[in-house]
């Protein structure tokens, strides 16, 4: 089967290998463990379909059911009916019902439903049943149904409902083989039994409700005693005082960690990028492609790999605090402080991310099920203060204020709380004009407090790394090429030579006494190299318009090439300047942009890079997540007009005011 | 008998009820589409509800009910009458 990884739409195998493929489509209410089972079914084998003119994407897989079958399996979203009244339940209904572009008709169902729920998640039989697919009923949680004390009599229950019953807990394992039993058999084509009881009117809840009531007496349903523990760790976690107090916590936690634990792992990438690029310099004959190869592309990679360590530890905080029940407790806390923003509790876990990189915080907005409230946490996500400013920032704040004083604490914690302040005011300003909410309501489930399991965790963490590496990656590599293609062309062969050359004779006698002459050389060299660039004649062209920011063309080639990733800057202006490989803490290279910047501009770069949207990896994700360009279009004409105003404004006042 | 008659007058919400304390839910004053999504959570008509915790403040709180529990916002807990 080609399995094609650029399609974004499932696509139908050609007709005649079809008939030997079969579709099965995962059903059930939010919280039932379908994520669970998908896994345990797909494993590794699976990726993300994207249905046409849906914004929520969905996964696909294969399952293995003997040496010689396959079958295909789509996990659909968490929904309670198959009404269409939202996104969610319109997906599932029309993929049911063979009506999804792009994927045939299920030819077997797995509804699966939450065993110690049961009376509740026995609605959604009734409508999937009535459909008249082949379908499974998995009562998942088995073993927190035994542990509770509850019980059933499934075949009881199948006999009423007419189709198969399974006992399954999809986090232990149990059971899974009756459900590969039963898609086994469903590839052979089985027959459906009929019902004993009636099926209720579908619209009416109450009805629903009553039915599945009634089914689960007949089958001597009983539910478990609720989980002790829940109740117990609730006491602790949404108490008053301590509840907060946790919360705090947990919060500091997530963010030294993700600060000081990836450090030592970027610093190491950072090398290593280092180190493998000059050996492959050392592969290639030619010149421009060998400035290509290791300049911009492998330097480019690198640099989107170097951040991978945080946005690993982030992905890996989320997941815990997801799947261990926490993160309903978090919002709950953080709910109401969110709504006077305008926006609401589950948006706090994604802007607090975003403090590390919005490109995962912006993933993680899919837990808010508001489709309003959604697009405005991705909206204003981008300002807060991402790892990738603070390059800059510390260049710039280090060049301009005395060392050590406590001035230099005030302007960064000063730049981080003009972030979160035009993330406040953005948000305000989007919930009271273009997104404002039909004051629809706003509930959250608690779900029972559970110990993530290492697999499942794993899982995630491979898949978004994937997503992120994939996106991102192919956005900052064609960045890196961008960039180079801006800098290094004109392509000057002489030049080139001669950089290597001087470079050379560096490496080999760094302390002879020419050496600073080389030194010298080396550095006009680059900076002759950059001004004759493509960047250094668009920053030439560029400069009426950013004077009014107290920014010359140098600046402006720093802006240019940093537009589609932030970091990128620092690099720039250490090549501008003529002290290539140099980073935020030279003193060198701090010297220099006093040379070219005044305080005001200097104030005026910074509040330019709080502002402005300088990530093609993030611009990529908002288009993923809303569906299309209309929401990143707007939100960088947006931020950068932000940017401009504001920084212009700090130009004045600085200038005025020193 | 001012208490009585007042209550009499106007029924309960549940945001009148203590933290612990059960009741039956009678109706839901909420437009169709968020009446629909509460339903399927469990709010039903004729189903008991008992408030549990909250978030410091108060508001939102979570609400014991059919085996699950579900946190509401204050302006959403007003309109779900008691009987």
């Amino acid at each position: 089967m080609g399995d094609c990884h650029n399609c974004p739409v499932a696509t139908l195998p050609p007709p005649s290998i079809a008939a030997r493929r079969h579709i099965v489509a995962i059903v059930g209410p939010p919280n039932s463990g379908k994520s669970t089972l998908f896994n345990r079914l797909t494993g590794l084998r699976q990726k993300v379909a994207n249905f046409p003119g849906v914004t929520v994407e969905h996964r696909m897989g294969r399952a293995k059911l003997d040496a010689n079958r396959e079958v295909f399996v789509v996990d659909l979203p968490g929904v309670y009916s198959l009404n269409p009244r939202t996104e969610d339940e319109r997906v599932t209904h029309d993929v049911l019902c063979g009506e999804m572009k792009g994927l045939p008709k299920p030819d077997a169902v797995l509804l699966i439903l939450d065993s110690t729920n049961l009376s509740r998640h026995l609605v959604l039989a009734a409508p999937v049943l009535s459909l008249g697919l082949p379908t499974l009923v998995i009562l998942n949680m088995a073993d927190d149904l035994d542990r509770g004390g509850g019980g059933i009599d499934s075949a009881e229950l199948a006999m009423q409902l007419g189709s198969p019953v399974a006992l399954v807990s999809a986090a232990k394992g149990l059971g899974v083989d009756k459900v590969l039993q039963f898609l086994a058999g469903t590839t052979e084509g089985a027959a459906r039994q009929k019902p004993l009881m009636e099926l209720p009117v579908i619209q009416d809840i109450p009805k629903c409700r009553a039915w599945a009531t009634n089914l689960g007496s007949n089958a001597k349903y009983h539910a478990p005693a609720p989980p002790l523990w829940t109740r117990r760790l609730d006491s602790i976690f949404l108490h008053p005082v301590a509840g907060p107090a946790v919360f705090v916590l947990v919060v500091i936690a997530v963010f030294k960690s993700i600060f000081s634990w990836a450090d030592p792992l970027m610093n190491g990438i950072d090398a290593f990028t280092a180190w493998s690029g000059h050996w492959i310099g050392v592969l290639i004959a030619n010149d421009t492609l060998r400035s290509l190869v290791v300049e911009g592309i492998w330097k480019g990679v690198g640099s989107v790999v170097k951040f991978l360590p945080q946005i690993l530890f982030l992905f890996l905080f989320i997941g815990i605090l997801e799947n261990s029940g926490y993160l309903a407790r978090a919002a709950l806390i953080a709910d109401r402080t969110m709504s006077r923003f305008g926006l609401q509790g589950k948006s706090f876990i994604p802007l607090l991310s975003a403090y590390a990189c919005a490109v995962p915080a912006i993933m993680a907005t899919r837990t808010i099920e508001s489709k309003r409230d959604r697009i405005a946490t991705i909206l204003i996500a981008p300002f807060m203060t991402c790892s990738a400013r603070l390059p800059i920032y510390i260049l710039v704040i280090a060049a301009f204020i005395p060392h050590n004083s406590w001035y230099q604490v005030i302007a960064l914690l000063g730049l981080y709380i003009l972030g979160f302040v035009a993330a406040i005011l953005t948000a305000r300003l989007l919930k009271s004009t273009v997104l404002r909410s039909s004051r629809s309501s706003f509930m959250l489930e608690m779900p029972p407090y559970r110990w993530p399991t290492v697999r499942s965790l794993a899982l995630r963490l491979v898949d978004r790394s994937k997503v992120f590496l994939h996106r991102a990656g192919t956005v900052i590599l064609a960045d890196g090429v961008l960039v180079w293609m801006l800098c290094y062309l004109p392509f000057s062969h002489e030049k080139f030579i001669e950089t290597e050359h001087l470079r050379a004779e560096l490496k080999a006698a760094p302390e002879a006494p020419d050496a600073p002459q080389v030194r010298q050389k080396l550095s006009n060299l680059e900076t002759s190299q950059v001004e004759h660039s493509f960047a250094g004649s668009v920053g030439h062209a560029i400069e009426p318009a950013i004077r009014p920011l107290g920014f010359n063309w140098k600046i402006g080639v720093g802006l240019l090439t940093s537009l589609a990733a932030r970091e990128v800057i620092v690099g720039t202006l250490g090549t501008i300047y003529g002290m290539e490989g140099t980073d935020e803490h030279s003193e060198n290279l701090q010297q220099a942009i006093r040379t070219d910047l005044t305080p005001g501009g200097a104030a005026a770069l910074l509040v330019f890079f709080a502002f402005a949207m300088q990530c093609m990896s993030t611009i990529a994700v908002v288009r993923r997540e809303t569906g299309g360009w209309k929401w990143p279009a707007a939100q960088f004409a947006y931020m950068t007009f932000a940017a401009y105003l504001f920084a212009f404004l700090a130009n004045r006042i600085v200038t005025a005011w020193a | 008998m001012k208490k009585r008659a007042a209550a009499n007058a106007t029924a309960r919400n549940l945001t009148q009820l203590k933290r612990g304390e059960s009741a039956i839910l009678d109706r839901l004053d909420l437009p169709e589409d968020d009446a629909r999504r509460l339903m399927e959570l469990g709010f039903l008509p004729g189903h008991a509800i008992t408030p549990g915790h909250s978030a410091p403040g108060g508001d939102p709180r979570v609400f014991r009910v059919d085996g699950s529990e579900i946190a509401l916002r204050r302006e959403t807990a007003q309109r779900l009458i008691l009987r």
